[in-house]
């Protein structure tokens, strides 16, 4: 009995085969309060974002031009809305590619559709090999924003909305690179001996901070890009 | 309800399972080994903030006095403030949490064991970075909340302070860890039973700490990366002449530094409210309302922060919201000391070292709550803010409320760590000596604070009316000193030598008192059903745990093999990811020096270390 | 014993992400479409005279108060989860959104304005 045990709970790494008080997983209950934690983290940053808004003694600044009294250069608005309403829909839509991901693994002992086409959209490889890529294309958008700011003269020492802004953005796609590599991850499971329903709570759980993620940067778009 | 009024017999105090040696230490997923490391580390940590506090009492015991310079004086008092705060209060808390939470709930260990370990380990890490600069004279001198900017590279150009974010951002991964582990713990590994409203209150007070420190520690991560990007690479967040405002750290500082002083004070109150019941043979007063004041303190404990930056001038709309919303914390903290009270009116009272250290909370803590009050009064503050009158509060609360509720636990649970009793004679010599020291060290705080004398200036002229009580808090802490001592002796002599303490010497109600002291790895023989709060009193002792037939052989306790039981297995690799991560933070010293491509050598290296342990913590079975 | 237990958990499992607590394959497309629109006129506004009006950052807050929402509630499943699950993030965040309120305030990003 007690070998049975012990051998099931290798195959579900950290989790334990004790019996849980309310049922749930360990390691959801423990992502949850991480994500909650991880709330007070992003308020932080966002707040002093906000705080510092329009106290940049120098510019360049996000949503107007500034004229260097100096050298008399004209330093063009910053942020490039367009580009970012392209990276914010890439994102988005990697959270579809996530959720869909997790249905796919959900379901994998379901009987499959008969149609060629059906059946690829119930692939797990797929939905985790678009939401990785989706969430490179954010990383890749953000590169792009980032040097072509320091190409306009904004750097994280110019002034307080560089430093505040390259921070908090910064700290997102932090975030966005750790969350590909765990999706990297379970591509990796994927390939070496294919996810099951029993690996369900695994991508639960990544897909749980992916959203999380890209919730956050629901907030930033809003709070940093579109509102003066 | 009194089936367990006579103590069990008493066992021989060694499970004759516990591997011993340094290695067996080092790669322990334990949470009892790990609580001991804790405590051990801690009351270290105790000696050496005590230390520091001498110095600076007998520094100031006289006027104009030359022990000390002005500069190490300023590392003093930073250095006893963040020891104190971080390496010892915390920590000793931590001991708690690791070794009587799952004991309390049923378990057999956290949810997250070698998670455990690794908040051990970082934290001792973080503990070593912060304190040992002192001994070069390169010690932290911004005071405990590091004010920005004066914390800036501007005016604090030395490595000091960089000690300081790092350590203090290091200690802050060993406290989230935790914090997540014994939330998951508290949620999902409670045994059947054991619903949310049979928790002991310590446990209780635990789990609300836990949200405090998941909730208050981001804030100041987020506020020392600033001060760290600012410090290594040249940002602005505190660059006045950039703009920057000079409030913005004191505000992001205390929405986690007043948070953290309830992450330091409710493990206290979860103690003694463990201890007041057993000691007064009567249930806990008002067990709900005292769960839900702690959870109210705690919720409330957001609301408050600017309380302590009343003088920095916010205006009166935010100086009256702050005023009313600390006033309004005063309701639930005076509930739990009414319901203190009330269990040991009327009640079989023992005065024993635990229980007098408890009493003493209750009366202490009272004399800091009063004076908190007089605080919340943002035109008192302006009066009392930056004066001893503040140091004298925050010592009656953290030394007479924190510090003695943690010897009440000491005293109480030292049976059930080591399998042996620490003395009662000693313990009463400490008791008196280290109470009436304090006492003498603190209250004529409030009158050298009322008669204008502020905080942290190294010396002062004579005078002004503050001689006598400086000279009176310096004798107060000979006394301390003394009691501490005797306590040492004392937990030292009693580990090896003290009287065999059986299962529940105490006469306890709760269920870590039902298994053998010291624990066996397993805790549980069997997982205990749990029908009300406090299962001893209430239910057969037989009912609750297997008979010692079943548990012993040979007149050894079984071991986890021979019961059936899968335990952890030990891992170094806690350790090692320990090791990795705090390197690689320390690289960032050599920027300062200087030395970009060592920097980034050591960081690279480091982070590659850190990303492969993991990679093998992660696919390592644990049991 | 504990072999009897673990299979009945996983049985209790089973039937707790059973196919009628989920949403249907077509909701999570549903969800991304009605994402996708509030996006498009959120950038849209941006672009229009309505910018200058006051009621812009409001309609900007609530409509990415709404996608943080639907994202939560269905992506992050907590419409169908635990409700512990939802005490565990709602309390945080709100206690992170009164925070994030009480700095603007103190900040002066929000006035007050009393009396005269």
């Amino acid at each position: 009995m007690a070998t049975a045990a012990i051998a099931e709970s290798h195959s579900h790494g950290e989790v334990s085969h004790h019996r849980t008080s309310t049922g749930l997983n360990h390691r959801k209950v423990a992502v949850w309060a991480f994500i909650g934690s991880e709330c007070m983290l992003f308020v932080s940053l966002i707040s002093t974002y906000l705080i510092y808004k329009g106290r940049s003694v120098v510019g360049p600044y996000p949503h107007e031009n500034w004229t260097d009294p100096a050298t008399g250069k004209v330093f063009k608005e910053i942020l490039n809305i367009p580009v970012t309403s392209a990276s914010t829909f890439v994102l988005l839509m990697s959270s579809l590619a996530m959720v869909l991901a997790l249905a796919a693994v959900q379901n994998k002992d379901k009987p499959m559709p008969t149609g060629w086409w059906d059946r690829q959209l119930r692939s797990s490889k797929l939905w985790l090999w678009m939401t990785a890529l989706l969430g490179t294309t954010f990383l890749g958008f953000q590169a792009y924003e980032f040097t072509s700011f320091v190409h306009e003269g904004l750097t994280i020492r110019t002034n307080l909305f560089g430093s505040s802004f390259f921070t908090l953005t910064g700290f997102h796609g932090a975030h966005v690179t750790v969350g590909v590599l765990w999706l990297l991850a379970l591509l990796g499971i994927d390939y070496k001996r294919g996810l099951k329903p029993a690996d369900a709570l695994n991508v639960d759980i990544a897909a749980l901070y992916w959203h999380f993620v890209d919730v956050v940067w629901i907030a930033i778009f809003t709070l940093i890009y579109l509102i003066k | 309800m009194t089936t367990m009024a006579a103590p069990a017999p008493a066992t021989l105090p060694t499970t004759g399972e516990y591997k011993t040696g340094i290695w067996s230490w080092l790669t322990t997923v334990d949470h009892k080994r790990i609580g001991i490391l804790y405590l051990v580390t801690a009351l270290f940590f105790f000696v050496w903030g005590g230390l520091e506090a001498a110095i600076i009492r007998a520094q100031l015991a006289g006027p104009n006095m030359g022990l000390v310079t002005a500069q190490q004086y300023n590392q003093l008092f930073t250095m006893h403030g963040t020891t104190m705060v971080f390496l010892v209060i915390m920590p000793l808390s931590s001991a708690f949490f690791n070794f009587l939470i799952p004991l309390q709930i049923g378990a057999r260990d956290v949810a997250f064991p070698r998670l455990n370990a690794f908040s051990y380990w970082v934290f001792l890490a973080g503990g070593i970075v912060v304190t040992l600069p002192i001994l070069f004279g390169m010690a932290p001198d911004g005071g405990w909340f590091g004010y920005a900017p004066l914390t800036t590279k501007a005016y604090s150009s030395g490595y000091n302070i960089d000690y300081w974010v790092l350590g203090l951002q290091i200690l802050g991964v060993a406290s989230l860890a935790a914090a997540f582990n014994f939330i998951t713990t508290i949620i999902n590994m409670r045994a059947p039973g054991m619903v949310l409203m049979r928790m002991p209150v310590f446990t209780w007070m635990s789990f609300v700490v836990q949200f405090l420190v998941i909730l208050a520690f981001p804030v100041i991560t987020a506020a020392l990366v600033f001060l760290l990007f600012d410090r290594f690479f040249g940002t602005n967040f505190y660059t006045v002449a950039a703009g920057a405002d000079p409030l913005l750290w004191q505000h992001l500082f205390w929405v986690f530094g007043h948070p953290e002083v309830y992450i330091l004070i409710l493990p206290a109150f979860g103690l003694v409210s463990e201890v007041l019941p057993t000691f007064s043979r009567k249930p806990l007063f008002g067990y709900p309302v005292i769960v839900y004041s702690g959870i109210l303190i705690g919720a409330l404990g957001f609301g408050v922060w600017a309380h302590h930056m009343f003088s920095v001038g916010m205006g009166p709309i935010a100086d009256s919201v702050f005023s009313v919303t600390t006033m309004l914390i005063a309701i639930p903290t005076g509930v739990k000391i009414l319901n203190w009270v009330s269990t040991m009116w009327g009640g079989q009272i023992r005065f024993t070292t635990s229980m007098m250290f408890a009493i003493a909370l209750v009366a202490m803590f009272t004399v800091g709550g009063i004076s908190g009050i007089m605080h919340s009064s943002a035109p008192a503050d302006l009066q009392q803010t930056d004066s001893y009158f503040v140091v004298a509060h925050f010592h009656y609360v953290l030394v007479g409320g924190a510090v003695l509720g943690i010897m009440a636990g000491v005293y109480y649970y030292f049976p059930k760590l080591t399998g042996r009793m620490l003395d009662e004679t000693l313990g009463k010599w400490h008791f008196w000596t280290f109470v009436i020291g304090t006492n003498l060290t603190f209250f004529p705080m409030h009158m050298s604070g009322l008669y204008g004398m502020p905080r942290r200036i190294y010396t002062y002229d004579a005078g002004q009316g503050w001689e006598m009580y400086n000279l009176l808090s310096s004798i107060g802490v000979i006394f301390q000193a003394i009691g501490m001592t005797i306590f040492f002796v004392n937990f030292i002599r009693s580990w090896k030598k003290g009287a065999i303490a059986g299962n529940n010497p105490w006469g306890a109600p709760t269920l870590e008192w039902a298994i053998p002291s010291p624990v066996p790895d397993y805790n549980f023989a069997h997982i205990p059903v749990v029908t009300s709060r406090y299962p001893l009193w209430d239910q057969k002792a037989g009912d609750l745990v297997k008979s010692e037939a079943e548990t012993t052989t040979g007149g050894r306790l079984k071991t986890a093999a021979e019961l059936g039981i899968p335990m952890p297995f030990p891992t170094i690799l806690p350790l090692v990811a320990a090791v990795f991560m705090t390197a690689m933070l320390c690289g960032l010293l050599f920027i300062h020096a200087g030395n970009l491509p060592l920097a980034l050598g050591i960081m690279i290296t480091c982070g590659l270390g850190l990303a492969f342990t993991l990679i093998k913590w992660l696919t390592s079975p644990l049991e | 014993m504990a072999h009897d237990a673990s299979h009945a958990d996983a049985a209790d499992h089973g039937a707790e992400h059973a196919e009628e607590h989920h949403p249907q394959w077509s909701t999570y497309w549903k969800v991304a479409l009605i994402l996708s629109v509030i996006t498009v006129v959120e950038v849209w506004i941006y672009y229009t005279p309505f910018r200058d009006s006051k009621l812009f950052v409001p309609a900007l807050l609530t409509m990415s108060a709404a996608k943080f929402a639907i994202v939560v509630m269905f992506y992050m499943h907590l419409k169908y989860d635990h409700k512990l699950f939802r005490v565990l993030f709602t309390g945080p965040l709100l206690i992170a959104i009164g925070t994030l309120t009480g700095l603007m305030f103190l900040f002066g990003k929000f006035a007050l304005h009393l009396g005269g």
